[in-house]
Formats: structure tokens, C-alpha cells, sequence
């Protein structure tokens, strides 16, 4: 497997000295590493020409960019208008609770970061949230707590198992 | 894949891939949009592959996965020809028997019929359902007609014609001129006429420009653009091409918002395909005329649909709007001449060029011509994107299209326009939706032109809340007005939502209201008063109930509210006792339960559980 580093260096690589391709590399590192450390930043920085405050500016600007790692499972809960006129500010403060966490924060073992969205786009479905990837339509305060029970049943298993 | 180097090879190309297609006397059609998707269209798709297999019928039925057809509530959507039989709530059970009963044999399957929510009828075709029947699909109506990611399907539906005729047949400045007499305006909330701002940029002085396709749609609730750019990405660029030729521009980019992966997947892979056969590159269909597209990810920053801002962002800087002294059509992308556009705005233009400018200003009204895609979400029975000429009132797109309120209750809002909108009450709902007419009304038709329908449940000054939240979020910070102005909105508006609201407060509301909009950079700050101004000019009782009464009418602010229940009709059947997260519900079997204020979190989860309404909201 590439080394962090390894992997920076390949997203750059194709864009040496073009300091307009800044946002396309972050979003490949975020894709790769789920996060963007310091050591991506400053190897952007000096490969793209582009300096590192300005760097930490557009990471920082931007939602899509996240500069801590995430947890293994990340729960994404919609709030556009639709879903907010369904109900989904219950939701969200109601898996807040259960898990400790403020919005975007990762709980402490590692194992949900709780994100907020503000639009999907599939307000037909609403509320929605996602659980890695996978859209959950329709969701209720106590809906979401029984799935985020049943991941942690199924993490719980596998830990057995090993 | 061929490439098509001269107008009469296209035409021969497309009566050929028509030909393969009308072979088919059978076709499966499966709506897959984001939406379908999420509602397992993939999986019914790949059922109904291996099963037209199975049967040997897999060359004799054509199958189509395509873009959004629109009425989202009811995905997964199967379309069966011949016939027209629409069937929805598809799920991969049902495939052997519509395979083997519709396919097979043209019967239709009643379960899976549309049920009119009216009549109480079924319905077995798409013009029957009262959602459609009201609608006048100029461009959502193609998304049916092909696959997204295959070139042939647009090409043999008249794709690229346009580009052909205006290569060979039109100067330039024609084509400017004929958009400037169709009478179209930027679909993106600005309204601005497309035809003069072609112009503007065509008069530029520079050798390079740019055209630039607006596809940051980050209005919560709004989704027409991506419903466009997945479902049918060729006709936008198809826009863009003929764009790009009467303005003279060599470049263009598709700026894509990062929530959506496939609208992303499908211009990436329709610009590729553009490519190779000829359309986009060296020497256009052998005029001479070269063009580019290049696809840009938006990194989630609702500010980057503003235009300068969008332009910042593509140069790869933080996406803060610039002052508009100069025009982007004379200094934009990289200080050069550049013409942006909304994807729903690129869209209308090879309709305008292969119908005609007259045709187009048929539809409408005076001052705004031809349809214009809503997203109709919230309290409504039929979400869905709805597309309607200009003019159209909002009392049909909510109640003749959208069935009226989701659960039958009374429809007490619409909201248009998103964040830079406004709420309208029943009052307005005769009015018709064109810029001018909602403007006046103190909305807008918006970029999304989005109406979220609200019932008696939501409370308008929640609303007003929630959408300060979003711009105080998504303000980038460079003015002042915008950056402190909507912050201390918030924070009045808060204080009103949890008890604290004062009298003076809605005057100072008004005045800050009045202060932003007059003095912001940009069009985010500009408009950001709108939901809240909105609000306070049509439910002005609902702030005066929080603020005198320390009430929320609509039950909704949870720092007034409390949960309580109804003994008379709990029956002590324990399951919200058991459904409550926090042990805040209390009760012996059978006998009546109580909830414990102190315990309860007011998440509801109570409520959502019981069966028999006792679970009441004070």
C-alpha cells in the first residue's frame, strides 16, 4: 500500500506548478485519506506553488474538506428545507445525543462522525440520512437510533470474530 | 464510436441509431435518477436484465435505464411500451410478473398501477396522472426518452441537430439574435435576458473567453439542474456548444456541485463522449469552429453559485464574490471575457434554435417566456419536479400538480426561491409565478424557483430561523452587512424561538432587514433578509404569539413547547414507554402513562409511536 505521503505525491504529480488545480487536489486527497492532514497541505503547497496559508484557506473554506480523520461509519443527516419542515433538526439533536457528539465531530472510540448536509436532493425521500454511503429515506429520531444500534451490533460481531 | 465530420453524416447517423431503436417494438423503461436510485431502481434494473435473459427476450426488449422522470414520490418508476403502461413503487418482486404478464403479453398489472389520490381510480398511463396531465415537459420530457450515458440515445432523439443547423446555417450574431427574440431569461434567479448577455460578451474585447455552464445548485430543496445534467447531460451541452460559438469562446466549464456524484459521473463521461464523436474539440463537424469543455468539482460552498464567486472557486481560490463594477462578461474568469449560464438556462437554447424563437415566446408571459422546472418538496402529496410554463399560478403547481397538503391538512405556505426567497400565504396563491409577479410579492422565482409547501405544522418563524442558519453558515465573510447583519438576524430570531423575544425586536427585525439587503457585496447578503422579511409581512401573529404569549402556534419550537399525554386516550399499551430513549415516559400497563418534563428531550420519538394520537404537543 502507498504511504500517505506516496499517495499526495501521485495526486500532484499530473499537476505540478498549476496552482488553479488547488481544489481538485484537495478533493482526490479528502477522497483517498477521508481527511487532509498538514503534511497533504504542505506538500500541495509546494508542489502547486501555491503558499500554505492560502492552502489552509481554501481547505478550511470549504465543507467538503475535512482536516480531522473520520470515524469508521459517518452518518450524514440531511437538513434542506424539505426535510427540515419533516422533522429532520429532531433527528439530528436526537443522534447528537445518543452518540455525545456536536455536529461534525467523531465520537471518542472512533466509530460515528455525525455530519450535517444541506441539501441532497432527493427530497421525495425526506427525511433523509446517509449511513456510509447508503441513503436511508424516510427517517425518524427513533429509526436512526436503531440503525446506529445495529451497526454497532455488527462492528460488535466482527470484533469477535477476529 | 464514430465521429461525425460533416453535417450530412449526422443525419445519416441519426436516421440509422433511430432505425435500431424503433426495431424495438417492446421497450422496459426504468427511471435511475439519484432519486431512483436511493429507492433501489439499480436493483430492479438488474432484475429485469437477467429476466428478459432468462426468457430469451433480451435482444427483442429494449432497456432502458434513464435520468428523472419527475415524480419522485413515486420511484421506482417502470415505463412498459407499447402501451405506455406506468407503473410505479417497483421493486425487484414484481419484475418476473411484468416481464412474463406486460412484457410477454401487453396485460397490465393493476397492483402496480398509479392510483388517483381523488378518484380513487388507477390510472395506467402517464397522461392520466393529474401530477403530469397539468405539466408541459419541454425538457424534462426527453429524460425519459434516453439513457444518460449513451450519446446514440440523444443523437437518434434530434440531439445535436441544433448544433448542426447553427454550424451550417447561422452567423453568430443570428444565433444571439434569435435567442434575444425567444425572450429567454437566466434560469439561475437572476432572470437576466440571455440573448443581450451574449451579446455583451461577444462585444468583449479579449481573443480568449469563456462560456461557463452554473450547475452549483446549493438552494436547499431545489434539484431541477441536477435532475437535468444526470438525466440528460448532451442537451445542456448541446447549449453550451452553440453558446460558446456565438459568443466566441474556444473554452467552457461545467462547474458541478459536490453532492452530486451523478450528475458528475454522467457530464464527465457525456463530455468524453462529445469528444469522440466530433462535437466538442478541433474542427466542429468540419466547420472549422473549436470548443472545449472542461468539468470542475465544487468543493460544497453554497456562496459558489454566485457567479464571481463560482469564478474564484474555478481559478482554485476561496469562493468569495467579487465586487461588480466590471462586469464578468468583460473581466471574468481569469480577468477574461466569460458568459455563465445555469444549467436549466443552457438546456432551453437547441429547443430555441431547432423550433424557433417564436415557438419558445409563445409559451409564458409578457416579460418571462417559456417553462421553467420547480422542485416541489415538504408538506406536499406529490413531491417531485414539475415543469409548467411561465405564468402558471402557484395554486395549480401546489394543488392541480402537487395534490395539496401530504397528509390532507391545510396548506399554509409556500416558499420560493430558497434562501434568497420568501414565504407566500394562501392569500398569494392566485398569483402567477414570472420574475416580476413573485418579486413584487417580496419572494422570487429563484434560481430553483422551488416551492417548499408548508402545512400547519411548521412554524413560519422556525422558517426563518432555519434559513438565517443556512447564510449566516454559507456567508464567505467578506462584507460586513452579510457577515455581522445575518448573524445578529440569527440571534434575534433564536432568542424569539426560545422565549426570550422582545416587542422591539420585530422593528429592529425591519431594520436590519432593510440595512443587508441595501448593502451587501453580493446577491447571497442582498437577498438573505428575503425569508425573514417574507414572514414577518405575511405571519406577522405567529412572531407576536411567540414573542407575547411565549407560544409557537405550530408546535414546533421546542423551548415553548412540551409533550404531554392525553389520558383519555391512552390506552398504557407501553410501546412509547419502551420507544422512549430517556426514560422519560412512566406508566403502569394499562393505565393511563405520563411524561416526565424534566426527562424529555422533546424528540418526539413518542409521538412518532403511538397509534392512538394520545401523544399530544402543548
Amino acid at each position: 500500500m502507498a504511504t500517505l505521503t506516496e499517495s499526495v505525491e501521485q495526486i500532484v504529480n499530473s499537476r505540478q506548478g498549476m496552482p488553479s488545480q488547488l481544489i481538485e487536489v484537495l478533493q482526490d486527497v479528502q477522497q483517498a485519506q477521508g481527511y487532509i492532514c498538514e503534511a497533504a497541505m504542505a506538500t500541495a503547497s509546494a508542489r502547486l506553488g501555491v503558499p500554505l496559508i492560502e492552502v489552509y484557506r481554501v481547505a478550511s473554506f470549504y465543507k467538503a474538506f475535512c482536516l480531522a480523520p473520520r470515524g469508521r461509519h459517518v452518518i450524514t443527516v440531511c437538513m434542506g428545507t424539505a426535510c427540515h419542515v419533516r422533522g429532520a433538526p429532531r433527528m439530528f439533536d436526537e443522534v447528537l445525543g445518543q452518540l455525545g457528539v456536536r455536529a461534525g465531530e467523531t465520537t471518542d472510540d472512533g466509530a460515528f462522525t455525525v455530519e450535517r448536509v444541506n441539501c441532497l436532493g432527493a427530497c421525495a425521500l425526506g427525511p433523509i440520512a446517509v449511513l456510509d454511503g447508503v441513503y436511508h429515506a424516510h427517517m425518524t429520531p427513533g429509526k436512526l437510533r436503531k440503525l446506529i444500534q445495529s451497526v454497532r451490533g455488527q462492528d460488535g460481531e466482527v470484533d469477535t470474530d477476529d | 464510436m464514430i465521429r461525425v465530420t460533416e453535417q450530412e453524416s449526422l443525419v445519416e447517423l441519426r436516421k440509422r441509431l433511430a432505425a435500431e431503436r424503433n426495431a424495438y417494438r417492446k421497450q422496459v423503461i426504468v427511471s435511475s435518477g439519484t432519486c431512483g436510485e436511493a429507492c433501489g431502481s439499480l436493483v430492479v434494473i438488474n432484475a429485469f436484465r437477467r429476466e428478459l435473459a432468462e426468457l430469451g427476450l433480451a435482444d427483442k426488449v429494449l432497456l432502458r435505464a434513464t435520468g428523472c422522470h419527475g415524480f419522485c414520490e413515486q420511484e421506482p418508476l417502470a415505463i412498459i411500451h407499447p402501451g405506455n403502461i406506468f407503473y410505479c413503487h417497483v421493486s425487484p418482486d414484481d419484475v418476473c410478473e411484468i416481464v412474463s404478464r406486460t412484457v410477454a403479453r401487453g396485460e397490465v398489472i393493476e397492483r402496480l398501477l398509479y392510483t388517483d389520490p381523488v378518484s380513487g381510480q388507477k390510472v395506467t398511463t402517464e397522461a392520466e396522472i393529474p401530477f403530469y396531465a397539468a405539466q408541459d415537459r419541454v425538457l424534462l420530457g426527453q429524460n425519459q426518452r434516453l439513457d444518460p450515458t449513451s450519446i446514440d440515445d440523444y443523437i437518434a432523439d434530434g440531439g445535436y441537430s441544433a448544433l448542426a443547423k447553427v454550424l451550417a446555417q447561422m452567423g453568430p450574431e443570428e444565433v444571439i439574435d434569435e435567442i434575444k427574440a425567444s425572450g429567454l431569461r437566466g434560469r439561475g434567479g437572476g432572470g437576466f435576458p440571455t440573448g443581450r448577455k451574449w451579446a455583451s460578451c461577444r462585444a468583449a474585447r479579449g481573443d480568449l473567453k469563456y462560456v461557463i455552464c452554473n450547475a452549483d445548485e446549493g438552494d436547499p430543496g431545489a434539484y431541477m439542474d441536477r435532475s437535468l445534467l444526470e438525466g440528460n447531460p448532451h442537451l445542456v451541452l448541446e447549449g453550451m456548444i452553440i453558446g460558446a460559438y456565438a459568443i466566441g469562446a474556444k473554452e467552457g466549464y461545467i462547474y458541478v456541485r459536490n453532492e452530486y456524484p451523478l450528475a458528475l459521473k454522467h457530464a464527465r463521461h457525456a463530455v468524453q463522449q462529445a469528444r469522440a464523436c466530433g462535437f466538442l474539440g478541433k474542427n466542429i463537424l468540419g466547420t472549422g469552429f473549436c470548443f472545449d469543455v472542461e468539468i470542475a468539482r465544487g468543493a460544497g460552498a453554497f456562496v459558489c453559485g454566485e457567479s464571481t464567486a463560482l469564478m474564484n472557486s474555478l481559478e482554485g481560490k476561496v469562493g468569495e464574490p467579487r465586487p461588480k463594477d466590471v462586469h464578468t462578461v468583460e473581466e471574468g474568469l481569469w480577468g477574461r471575457p466569460s458568459n455563465l449560464n445555469n444549467v436549466e438556462t443552457w438546456a432551453n437554447v437547441p429547443g430555441i434554435i431547432n423550433k424557433g424563437a417564436s415557438w419558445f415566446a409563445s409559451i409564458g408571459t409578457e416579460s418571462s417566456k417559456g417553462t421553467k422546472i420547480f422542485s416541489l418538496t415538504g408538506q406536499v402529496r406529490n413531491t417531485g419536479l414539475v415543469e409548467v410554463p411561465m405564468g402558471t399560478s402557484l395554486r395549480t403547481i401546489v394543488f392541480d400538480i402537487g395534490g395539496g397538503a401530504a397528509g390532507g391538512g391545510t396548506v399554509k405556505a409556500v416558499q420560493t426561491g430558497g434562501p434568497s426567497g420568501g414565504c407566500l400565504p394562501q392569500s398569494k396563491f392566485d398569483l402567477q409565478v414570472d420574475f416580476e409577479t413573485l418579486e413584487q410579492a417580496g419572494s422570487m422565482v429563484g434560481s430553483g424557483g422551488m416551492a417548499v409547501v408548508m402545512d400547519e405544522e411548521t412554524c413560519m418563524v422556525d422558517m426563518a430561523k432555519y434559513f438565517l442558519d443556512f447564510l449566516q453558515d454559507e456567508s464567505c465573510g467578506k462584507c460586513v452587512p452579510c457577515r455581522v447583519g445575518v448573524d445578529r438576524m440569527l440571534e434575534i430570531v433564536t432568542d424569539i424561538t426560545e422565549g426570550r423575544g422582545r416587542p422591539e425586536h420585530l422593528d429592529l427585525l425591519e431594520d436590519l432587514s432593510e440595512t443587508v439587503a441595501e448593502t451587501s457585496l453580493c446577491a447571497l447578503g442582498k437577498t438573505a433578509p428575503n425569508p425573514l422579511a417574507s414572514t414577518l409581512r405575511y405571519f406577522r401573529n405567529e412572531y407576536e404569539a411567540h414573542i407575547h404569549e411565549r407560544r409557537c402556534p405550530a408546535g414546533v419550537c421546542r423551548a415553548l413547547i412540551r409533550y404531554a399525554i392525553d389520558a383519555e386516550k391512552c390506552n398504557g399499551c407501553g410501546v412509547c414507554r419502551k420507544a422512549c430513549p430517556h426514560g422519560a415516559v412512566t406508566g403502569e400497563k394499562k393505565q393511563p402513562h405520563s411524561i416526565d418534563p424534566d426527562l424529555c428531550t422533546k424528540c418526539g420519538i413518542c409521538r412518532d409511536s403511538c397509534k392512538f394520537e394520545a401523544v399530544r404537543v402543548f
